[in-house]
């Protein structure tokens, strides 16, 4: 241990606890020097510590704290710093951390969050007994690779680079720039790293015989260079929130959808259940939205739950609507009302309700699929959906069909559905919606012929 | 003032609307458009909204924008929430603010992504190290969706604690009627925040179960936040006294009766004695609602206890509201995970109650007639 002299932020009723000779102690000393001549306020400062002995180092500094989870610190960091971009925020970890925060060391890094990683790299585990971590040299003993390591050690500051990262530095405990590399690193705007080599006087130094010319020689066999090794001033990622998201959207959406009221009236009687049973492309499931909103508009209740592959451009697409004059407690179709069958790949899908129905339920089949119906005692009536919406927007044979069934049942206004799509639907799409609203009244007009 | 929405829409908008300004989520279904709308919601609306690099990211995120002062949510399914665990016992142990949606689907594991469950009733409850209590409501309709998510934001604020909205599959993104001249829209409670100018505590307490007044990192205090076992002023514990005192305190803060005071839908059942009670809650609570209804018109003098309060179990409201019933059935859509409450509670009291479990895990929602064949 050694008794904290005065310093900038230390607290000099603390003591440093770490082992004679661990590089924790002088880093920490440099890390407030650094601060100090930076003059930062402690108010405004926070120091985010990982596990492992130098998870114990944010209790030292007159500053704000926050101790967390092993690997994590970096998260934390990026929530503090998103959420108060006034602060600096400074995270303390060893080279534990950084190996099971690999995916957020990689993307804080890759953001270019303006936050300060500082990497107390010793080649170990410190604190669990000096197991080897992703620093470890190839043939580093450690208790976890007592017969020498078998992996090649990962290249911290190479990783920034390699996600265009802001800035990337490299040091040892020995060196005496270590102060002026922190202080480039706190004053970076944008993501730094400083990967601080130490010794482990606990652990990896005894089992390896490790001194500064063993340090030195892995730093030449991997090829290493110490200083600032990397640097890329672009913008940052708050600041491109706010100049992309902020602004974009708060032109795109400054006004909310408009509610609906009820304006039409219906003549259901009992819950109602409708099936659309179609393919990927049908834009099944938005014109379902629309029916269902031309439903409320209609003074129902309704239910609309959707079924497809997770490859959605391939394969049935099924909407299921249900409809009342009140609440609808249980949404499930068990036995269908209305069928709307407009493609062989929902035809596949719902042709299990087929035996079970009785003639007061109602199919509209697309014509050719007329043939491939399973025998049913429900009403059967065809249309060519298919054909109709090939002539103008093939995408628009969804609403055409519901179109054609609300003329035909009469269950609510096909007016309704209009006032549906003028609500909810953008310009262009509505043009489309009100062409098919048209075509599938013509099919009527051909069915009474 | 109608609109055709699905749950994750209502949640969103209700995030909102109790002043959230944070969101971490990562992509998931069926919890997957919650994101899309914060990401929509929070930069129109002063607010930050990210995807993150994974759900550790995520909830990690969450934690510090929130000890940094902000209102913040997130939002998964089962494999998602699994991911979070070690979070959640951290934000446990930090008492940290927030709130966790926990859109339910089928599983363990990958399970049935697109389909219905309550994978996770007991999994909230008990998904982290330490097993001190959280906070977990359970709306059954999108207006409740709503209604419950700004009470999250409100307990989640009182309490210093994560609260679960538990959401699922069918309540998320099946789309229904919402009249929003209807809805509930609950009073906005705020964290309460340290007045003093003397020595901040971050984590004081005068009696065992009071709550910590907050600070965040960059006001006129140094604030100390650490989850290893600390004291009210956030210095590491190693008194066997003080850390008994500390863990009692995480282990009083959060009571039925304290949340219920905050919120007034934990338990919602009529004050009418009933032969058989089925007790139910989410979406489930639904087909229940419809079941009795019908048993009711066949004449059996039975009753509906919904629950909107998960953890803390709200045993003696679960208790008062069963009163001599006999029968008490709950219909699950998991193996039993609430059943093993109810079953407990009963137990407890006077009288030869039968307990039914009526369980369904074939991603298919509890019907009603399954619940009437136990009746009739």
């Amino acid at each position: 241990m050694s008794k904290i002299k005065e310093g900038y932020y230390l607290r000099p009723e603390y003591e440093f606890p770490f082992c004679p000779g661990c590089g924790h102690t002088n880093l920490l000393k440099y890390l407030d020097i650094a601060m100090g001549k930076l003059n930062l306020d402690p108010k405004k400062n926070v120091i985010v510590t990982d596990i492992g002995c130098i998870g114990l180092s944010d209790r030292f500094f007159n500053v704000n704290a926050f101790h967390g989870l092993h690997g994590r610190s970096i998260t934390y960091a990026c929530g503090i710093k998103m959420a108060n971009p006034e602060l600096t925020v400074i995270t303390l970890m060893g080279d534990g951390g950084l190996g099971i925060g690999g995916a957020h060391f990689l993307n804080a890094a890759k953001r270019n969050i303006d936050i300060t990683v500082i990497v107390a790299n010793n080649f170990n585990f410190g604190m669990t007994g000096g197991e080897h971590s992703v620093t470890t040299p190839f043939g580093g003993k450690t208790s976890s690779s007592f017969l020498g390591n078998i992996e090649h050690p990962l290249d911290a500051c190479e990783i920034v680079k390699a996600v265009n990262g802001g800035f990337a530095a490299r040091t040892t405990v020995f060196e005496k720039d270590v102060t002026d590399i922190l202080m480039e690193a706190l004053k970076f705007k944008g993501f730094s790293l400083v990967d601080c080599w130490e010794y482990c006087t606990a652990y990896y130094v005894p089992r390896n015989k490790f001194n500064k010319a063993e340090m030195m020689k892995i730093l030449d066999l991997y090829q290493l260079k110490t200083g600032i090794v990397h640097k890329n001033e672009r913008p940052e990622y708050i600041q491109n929130y706010n100049d992309n998201y902020v602004t974009g959207a708060k032109k795109l959406f400054q006004k909310g959808k408009p509610f609906l009221s009820v304006e039409y009236q219906n003549n259901i009687t009992k819950q109602t259940g409708v099936i659309v049973a179609g393919a990927a492309g049908q834009k099944i499931k938005s014109s379902a939205t629309i029916f269902g909103n031309a439903a409320l508009i209609s003074g129902l209740y309704a239910t609309q739950k959707d079924d497809y592959p997770i490859t959605v451009m391939t394969g049935h697409s099924i909407s299921e609507l249900i409809l009342n004059n009140s609440d609808i407690n249980y949404s499930e179709i068990t036995n269908p009302d209305y069928l709307i069958i407009i493609d062989i790949e929902g035809l596949n899908k719902v042709k299990h309700f087929l035996p079970k129905l009785t003639n007061s339920q109602l199919i509209l089949v697309d014509t050719s699929l007329r043939d491939k119906l399973p025998s049913t005692e429900a009403k059967v009536v065809s249309f060519p959906f298919q054909k109709t919406s090939m002539s103008f927007d093939k995408g628009s044979i969804a609403i055409l069909a519901l179109t054609t069934f609300l003329g035909y049942t009469k269950i609510f206004p096909v007016d309704s559905l209009k006032l549906a799509v003028e609500k909810t639907q953008k310009d262009e799409i509505a043009k489309l919606n009100y062409r098919a609203i048209e075509e599938g009244l013509k099919l009527l007009d051909g069915a009474k012929a | 003032m109608l609109e055709f929405l699905d749950g994750n829409e209502a949640v969103s908008r209700a995030a909102v609307d109790a002043g959230c300004k944070y969101f971490a989520g990562y992509p998931i279904t069926p919890a997957t458009q919650i994101l899309l709308e914060m990401m929509r919601l929070m930069p129109a609306n002063d607010g930050f909204a990210i995807q993150a690099e994974d759900e550790i990211a995520s909830i990690g995120f969450c934690i510090g924008a929130s000890m940094a002062g902000k209102k913040s949510m997130t939002a998964t399914s089962g494999p998602g929430l699994s991911l979070y665990s070690e979070n959640i016992g951290l934000a446990i142990m930090g008492e940290t603010p927030l709130v966790i949606v926990d859109v339910q689907r089928h599983g363990p594991a990958t399970g049935s992504a697109t389909k219905d469950g309550a994978s996770d009733i007991q999994f909230v409850r008990w998904g982290t190290s330490g097993g001190y209590p959280i906070i977990a409501l359970s709306p059954s309709t999108i207006g409740e969706a709503y209604t419950y998510t700004i009470y999250s934001f409100n307990l989640a604020e009182v309490f210093r604690s994560p609260v679960f909205l538990m959401s699922s599959k069918e309540i998320a993104i099946t789309r229904e009627r919402i009249d929003w001249s209807t809805i509930e829209k609950p009073k906005i409670i705020d964290r309460l925040k340290y007045q003093g100018d003397g020595n901040f505590l971050p984590f004081n307490f005068e009696k065992l179960e009071d709550i910590p007044p907050f600070l965040e990192y960059g006001k006129e205090h140094i604030v100390r936040y650490t989850t290893s076992t600390h004291g009210k002023d956030g210095e590491l514990l190693t008194t066997p006294e003080k850390i008994q005192e500390m863990m009692d305190h995480l282990n009083t803060k959060i009571d039925e009766d304290k949340v219920c005071k905050y919120f007034p839908h934990a338990v919602i059942s009529d004050d009418t004695e009933a032969d058989i009670v089925v007790i139910a809650y989410g979406i489930t609570a639904r087909s229940a609602l419809e079941a009795v209804k019908i048993a009711k018109e066949k004449g059996k003098n039975i009753k509906l206890i919904k629950l909107g309060l998960l953890w803390p179990c709200p045993e003696k409201r679960i208790l008062k509201a069963i009163g001599n019933a006999n029968l008490v059935l709950i219909p699950e859509m998991n193996n039993g995970h609430y059943a093993l409450e109810i079953e407990r509670i009963v137990k407890s009291s006077t009288g030869g109650k039968q307990v039914i479990r009526i369980n369904r895990m074939d991603t298919k929602l509890v019907s009603p007639q399954q619940i009437l064949e136990k009746i009739i």
